[in-house]
């Protein structure tokens, strides 16, 4: 029993990740109809720069005096990964994607270009850092609470509350404000949409900025979780957040939201009852089955083509 | 007299390299790259299929390949091996030189057959869908291999030498690069036929207008179905030569990367060209070789040049031409009849 | 027994009943109008008849049997063509691989004698090439039979995709707005070409069309449709002299 608990516990974790980065894709899926492959790298680019920018504030690099209390650094770090993980995407954007939208050019050249921005990403990384892993400080100490068996840790609760609250605010912005009306309105009929007056490159460059953004704060928490960086941690976790993205209905905020925990809780399952060597095995012929029972995702709604 | 052009060539191409192979004008590092870049002939090539011809993305070439690595060569491995896995050998080790096509294309069947398996689910979804279907089925291949103990799991299955020393014990050449040569002169046929035939077209009907194909009598799943096995399986068999040239497998052989080096082949060469998509194989091998003192920055280098490639000339080097159309001297000389594009 | 019986026929999309209770009968070899205001449900009932659409309620009967349940492919092999509102050519593909494209439905060679050649590949290819020709010469595009469709301009468009459709060798010929986006020279002459084919081939048609002249210079009956209603059924002059139909077209006020 206590055990479940820990597992669901260490699920609710892990599916914070996946969600968060799911968030991202869907937006952009939501928006463009492009699925954003580079998207993992920018996850990994997000927890980099959270670790430079610890590390610079720790007053490690010599720039600065250390000394800064802990508390400080991180309050600083996530806006500052922030800040830069968007301008980041942002850049992929203009640099990349936008031109060939501008050219009308086929959905698929801007699939290429995306999946291969996410290996320069990764490569370049790798050229410019080494191969040689980076250690994330610890930052805030961590507290174990242990409530009958059961060990939650502070940054367990913070990455759970995190993932929720970021739910509500994507759903709240994408739902209720006016610009999230004009990134539905985009979604719907992106021909139109600059005919009504709305400015279609703004809202776009909003959404990259809103995706990236969240990614780096999933990019945060997960060096703070697992302090140990490599250039290609973004890929594995990018291509199952992806996929749990579809899972929950592509292109909806609920579905990659719940897609994210699905696939975090089948992970741990999985690893609780099986060899870890099954891990992958599992989750993906489960997300499989799921997306061969019902085509469209769970939230996901089918588009109908008119002749 | 027209008519042999193109046998006569492909003959005294092979006869050449297998010359230069067995004088030793090629040193060893030369008949390898040739071998690899035969190999990416195939898996470029049998991509180009579903994502140049079909238009569709998928993304999962390297696990088809793996299956039909692992089959082949756990199957030549049990069947002529001296001692060891399953207690052979059963067959005595001349017989490799008769069976080895036949492993191979064993190799490609059960690749062509987990290509079913992908490809049915990918039919109830949505276009973009076969993308996220292909990832998971390679990453579940992956790890099935993983899983399995007896074909070495992670750790990785050889043995396959032993295979081509039995060869080379009837009769020295260099077999590899002999069935390697087959293999492509193999999967280019197949694949020209196909395409060419009212059946093969159909797909680019598929490609350019679903709805319109299958309301005109195309029976759009069929085509679907037949094209993705048709790759997936000439994916198996260019794994199943991967294998047996390496003389070394292990599931780190066919990661996403291996997919994404498929897709770069194709997209270089331009999508639904036959001769692009093998001709850009031919450059991309060689590229791979030429940045190799850049480690890992030619990882950087070579989606660069893609990312610039979609913004300047999307559609590839070749962009659904072939050599023919391109050089209609050539088409005239090979005296093909104008195929009406 | 009719060559195509519509009873009863019905489809929903959602809470929305696009078509009601529709009916229709082709006795042998007619040339059917099929008109209504845009919305009216006209071409859903070309979606559900060629397969695309299931019925929600009723039974289509081709030459006496059910298409329930056949998916569009199987539908236009049983003789059922049709061409598209917005033209769907595939307009990569040369315009003789349009034509050849579209005689899937009888290749007759599977894919081993597509991978070997055999004879029977070669006879059925040549067969197929020799009708494409055929069509192609009969409606004046041979000497388009190379180009692609989208460097055609969009009357011949309009005319390759009869010649698709026809390929097919259909014995009901469905034709969506064939006169849209025509200028009225090539009306004309798609008047012709329609009443011609109608002759020549030896088929039945059926056609929804919003322009009166082409509608009233080549059917023999018409059916009105409005809101998936059908409204009025009857000759030519008779249509035109109708008050539900003017009111469907013009309004109450219109009386």
């Amino acid at each position: 029993m206590e055990s479940l608990i820990q597992n669901i516990l260490n699920a609710l974790q892990w599916g914070s990740f996946y969600s968060l980065i799911a968030l991202g894709y869907c937006l952009v899926y939501g928006v463009l109809s492009l699925i954003n492959f580079a998207h993992g790298d920018i996850f990994m680019a997000g927890a980099y720069f959270a670790f430079f920018g610890a590390t610079f504030l720790l007053g490690k690099t010599g720039v600065i005096p250390p000394g800064m209390p802990g508390w400080a650094v991180l309050a600083l770090t996530i806006p500052i990964s922030m800040i830069l993980t968007s301008a980041l995407g942002v850049t992929l954007e203009r640099v990349a994607y936008r031109p060939l939208r501008r050219k009308g050019a086929h959905k698929l050249y801007v699939v290429i270009t995306a999946l291969m921005c996410g290996l320069v990403l990764e490569n370049g990384n790798l050229a410019l850092f080494g191969a040689s892993r980076k250690n994330f400080p610890t930052l805030v100490p961590q507290i174990v609470y242990s409530l009958g068996g059961v060990s939650v840790t502070n940054l367990k609760v913070a990455v759970i509350l995190v993932a929720v609250l970021s739910f509500l605010f994507l759903h709240y912005v994408v739902g209720k404000t006016k610009i999230g009306m004009a990134m539905q309105a985009i979604s719907y009929d992106r021909f139109a949409v600059p005919l009504m007056g709305i400015p279609t490159d703004t809202v776009i460059v909003f959404t990259f900025v809103l995706g990236s953004s969240f990614a780096a704060l999933a990019g945060v928490l997960f060096a703070m979780s697992y302090p140990v960086l490599d250039p290609f941690m973004g890929a594995l976790i990018g291509w199952k957040a992806f996929i749990a993205a579809v899972v929950g209905g592509i292109g909806s905020i609920r579905g990659a939201f719940a897609g994210g925990f699905l696939l975090g809780f089948v992970e741990i399952m999985v690893v609780a009852f099986f060899p870890s060597t099954f891990r992958d095995l599992i989750a993906f012929s489960i997300l499989l089955l799921i997306l061969s029972l019902k085509p469209t995702g769970l939230f996901g709604v089918a588009r109908r083509t008119k002749i | 007299m027209r008519r042999c052009i193109v046998p006569l060539v492909t003959v005294s191409l092979l006869g050449l390299i297998l010359a230069a192979s067995v004088t030793d004008a090629i040193n060893f590092y030369w008949q390898s790259v040739l071998m690899f870049m035969g190999i990416n002939i195939i898996l470029s090539t049998s991509l180009n299929l579903v994502n140049g011809n079909m238009g569709e993305f998928s993304c999962g070439h390297a696990g088809f390949m793996a299956v039909g690595a692992y089959v082949s060569s756990v199957l030549a491995v049990a069947l002529f091996a001296p001692g060891g896995f399953l207690g052979g050998p059963y067959l005595p080790g001349y017989l490799t030189v008769f069976a080895f096509p036949l492993l191979l294309l064993a190799g490609g069947l059960a690749a062509a057959v987990t290509g079913l398996l992908v490809a049915l689910p990918s039919f109830k979804t949505r276009g973009d869908y076969l993308a996220i279907i292909t990832i998971a089925a390679s990453y579940i291949i992956k790890s099935t291999i993983e899983n399995v103990g007896a074909v070495g799991g992670a750790r990785g299955f050889m043995g396959m030498a032993k295979i081509t020393s039995a060869m080379t014990e009837v009769w020295n050449i260099p077999w590899m690069m002999l069935w390697v040569f087959a293999a492509v002169v193999f999967t280019l046929v197949v694949i020209r036929r196909y395409v060419s035939s009212t059946f093969g077209k159909g797909v680019d009907a598929v490609r350019q207008d679903e709805i319109a194909a299958e309301i005109m009598s195309v029976d759009t799943d069929r085509v679907k179905l037949v094209t993705f096995m048709l790759s997936s399986g000439l994916a198996g068999i260019a794994g199943g030569l991967f294998a047996f040239v390496l003389g070394y497998i292990n599931p780190g052989s066919f990661t996403i990367i291996k997919s994404t080096e498929a897709m770069v082949m194709v997209y270089l060469g331009g999508m639904g060209s036959i001769s692009g998509a093998a001709l850009s194989a031919v450059a991309f091998t060689l590229l791979m070789e030429v940045l190799r003192p850049m480690q890992v920055g030619k990882w950087v280098i070579i989606p660069m040049m893609l990312i610039l490639l979609m913004q300047f000339r999307p559609e590839g080097f070749f962009g659904h031409r072939e050599l023919t159309d391109i050089f209609p001297g050539l088409r005239r000389l090979l005296g093909r009849e104008e195929s009406g594009k | 027994m009719a060559l195509l019986d519509v009873v009863n026929l019905t489809r929903d999309f959602g809470g929305l009943r696009a078509v009601c209770e529709f009916e229709t009968r082709f006795e042998g070899r007619e040339l059917l109008g099929l008109i209504g205001p845009n919305g009216a449900g006209k071409t859903t009932v070309f979606n559900v008849v060629s397969g695309f659409y299931a019925p929600s309620a009723g039974e289509i009967l081709f030459q006496g049997k059910s298409t329930a349940g056949l998916k569009p492919h199987k539908v236009t092999a049983l003789g059922i063509a049709r061409t598209f509102q917005n033209i769907r050519l595939w307009f990569d593909l040369s315009v003789l691989d349009n034509i050849r494209v579209s005689q899937y439905y009888h290749l007759e060679y599977g894919l081993w004698d597509c991978f070997l050649r055999t004879e029977r590949y070669k006879r059925r290819e040549a067969a197929i090439a020799a009708n494409a020709h055929e069509i192609l010469e009969a409606l004046n595009l041979a000497e388009y039979a190379g180009e692609l469709p989208k460097n055609l301009p969009y009357g011949l468009q309009r005319r390759v995709e009869i010649a698709r459709a026809l390929s097919v060798k259909p014995k009901l010929l469905m034709l969506d707005e064939p006169a849209a986006g025509l200028s009225s020279a090539d009306v004309d002459d798609l008047i012709k070409l329609i009443g011609w084919i109608h002759k020549e081939f030896d088929l039945a048609i059926w056609m929804i069309e919003h322009q009166m002249d082409v509608v009233m210079k080549l059917c023999t009956r018409i059916q009105v449709i409005d809101f998936g209603q059908t409204i009025a059924d009857g000759t030519p002059l008779e249509i035109q002299a109708n008050p539900d139909v003017i009111k469907a077209y013009l309004g109450d006020d219109a009386i």
